[in-house]
């Protein structure tokens, strides 16, 4: 047997008896891993160095499409850059004229709040800009990769928007890059409220990305298709008044308690290639004794925060 | 084991591990995307047949919890997945060895099957039912791929004589 038996195999049946034992044992492994990593968040160290060994593999799948968007930038004619700056310069006129209302509109604001003694900070919040890694996830859930992580100064919890709205928030702060975890997730849930009437309410995902659900909206409640939701602020995750979506189908059915309310996304979240982080600490309820005491309960379907000394001010001065 | 003579070639399998890595993560259109193999479930089968000795169930765990974290998925989801694969790879590895590619490319379809079946149902545990029948189009994809996929690991494994 000795001879004619591949030099790998030494005995006939000892890889087979081996490899039930230890499939025993790691599958056993396994679903502790799994509960662990689904009821509590004490894995997030684990998860952090094995991302962090990653990285290098992510940014070299990064590569062919970093190469390809240079390319296109390079072989761009000079008209079709001219034109485009004339555009932008435009558009920065444009933008800078609305911003000048806007600081007028934020000191009459401050100064009515401080007339109503309201304690919540109506200042600009502090941003840092992060790209999207094209890295597939899991297709089933919405997630994405950023390429900012605990040394630029992200952490987890942050929330993130894009020019058009909120687009979600981080999941897992790695050293060098972050996941992120979209509002239309099936997991994801964020507090809003209408503008028109300010009717509070949750916006879950759908696992869809052009849908998210209003919940808990009463069958007599004042929800009309094209009225703007935003961010409440409540939850002190997510800052206040950030648009998060538009309504686009209401369904009352009278044997059900609640309407049936859905709003599409206002950011682009299949195509946004660039998100802004917010680096304030919002939901520090020391800074916002107010905010703190509209909403005493965290949510617990989110990831929970750590209670981690990061220097914001610090990483917004590198960029 | 651990001898000069049967420890060599790890360089050549932790390639073409990181190289099916890479392949499962690359942004594909959602067309092509919906038939992926899981390149690292067939390059496993692969060294998993031809070297049961030394890759095996272990394996296929590391490797299934490295790709959840680059997936993002629970830790653990994808270690058992592939564990699994292993496992049926290296309990059958000498009747599939003596099998024909087609006949090959069956069972390993059916190995990736219930790895996928695994995975749908503990993502179905935890809160993300898949909602359609596209998780079934993985290993019809990966049973396409496996007869491309054993050709070139066995010239390269011939090649750098790795046994």
């Amino acid at each position: 047997m000795g001879k004619l038996e591949s030099r790998q195999s030494k005995s006939l049946f000892a890889p087979e008896t081996a490899a039930s034992i230890r499939y025993a044992l790691l599958a056993l492994l396994s679903v502790v891993l799994m509960t662990v990593d689904h009821r509590q968040h004490h894995l997030e160290l684990m998860r952090n160095v094995l991302a962090t060994a990653l990285y290098p593999l992510q940014v070299t799948v990064q590569l062919p499409f970093e190469a390809a968007d240079w390319l296109a930038q390079h072989f761009e004619s000079r008209s079709a850059l001219v034109e485009e700056n004339e555009r932008l310069r435009e558009k920065q006129l444009f933008i800078n004229a609305q911003l000048q209302k806007l600081t007028a509109l934020e000191a009459e604001n401050r100064r009515l709040r401080s007339l109503l003694e309201s304690t919540v900070n109506v200042a600009a919040e502090r941003v840092l800009i992060a790209e999207i890694l094209m890295v597939d996830f899991d297709p089933y859930r919405h997630q994405v990769l950023l390429n900012r992580g605990t040394q630029q100064g992200a952490r987890i919890g942050q929330p993130l928007i894009d020019e058009r709205g909120i687009v979600g928030q981080v999941a897992h702060a790695n050293l060098l890059d972050s996941t992120a975890i979209l509002i239309t997730d099936p997991a994801h849930a964020l507090p809003v409220q209408l503008t028109r009437n300010g009717i509070r309410s949750l916006a879950v995902g759908t696992g869809r990305f052009s849908e998210l659900e209003l919940p808990n909206i009463p069958n007599n409640g004042d929800v009309k298709v094209g009225d703007l939701v935003v961010t409440s602020g409540l939850g002190g995750r997510f800052p206040r008044g950030y648009p998060v979506a538009r309504v686009t189908r209401v369904e009352f059915d009278p044997g059900r308690p609640f309407a049936r309310v859905f709003a599409q996304p206002t950011a682009h979240l299949d195509r946004v290639r660039e998100v802004l982080m917010i680096l304030d600490d919002i939901a520090d309820p020391a800074a916002h004794p107010g905010a703190a005491a509209v909403a005493p309960v965290p949510d617990a379907a989110k990831p929970d925060r750590h209670p981690k000394p990061d220097k914001p001010a610090a990483a917004a001065g590198r960029h | 084991m651990g001898s000069i003579e049967t420890s060599r070639g790890y360089g050549l399998v932790l390639l073409t591990f990181v190289v099916a890595l890479m392949l499962s993560s690359l942004h594909l259109p959602p067309v092509i995307d919906r038939f992926r193999p899981d390149w690292v479930g067939l390059v496993l089968t692969y060294w998993a047949l031809a070297l049961p000795n030394r890759v095996g169930v272990g394996t296929g765990w590391v490797l299934g919890l490295i790709q959840d974290t680059a997936q993002g998925t629970l830790l653990g989801q994808h270690a058992l997945g592939l564990a699994t694969v292993a496992w049926l790879t290296v309990r059958f590895h000498q009747r599939i060895r003596v099998f024909p590619l087609w006949q090959q490319a069956l069972s390993v379809a059916s190995f990736l099957m219930i790895e996928q079946l695994l995975v749908v149902w503990i993502k179905g545990i935890t809160g993300y039912p898949p909602g359609d029948w596209w998780y079934l189009a993985p290993p019809l994809g990966g049973m396409l791929a496996w007869p491309w996929v054993f050709i070139v690991l066995r010239d390269l494994r011939r090649r750098f004589q790795v046994s």
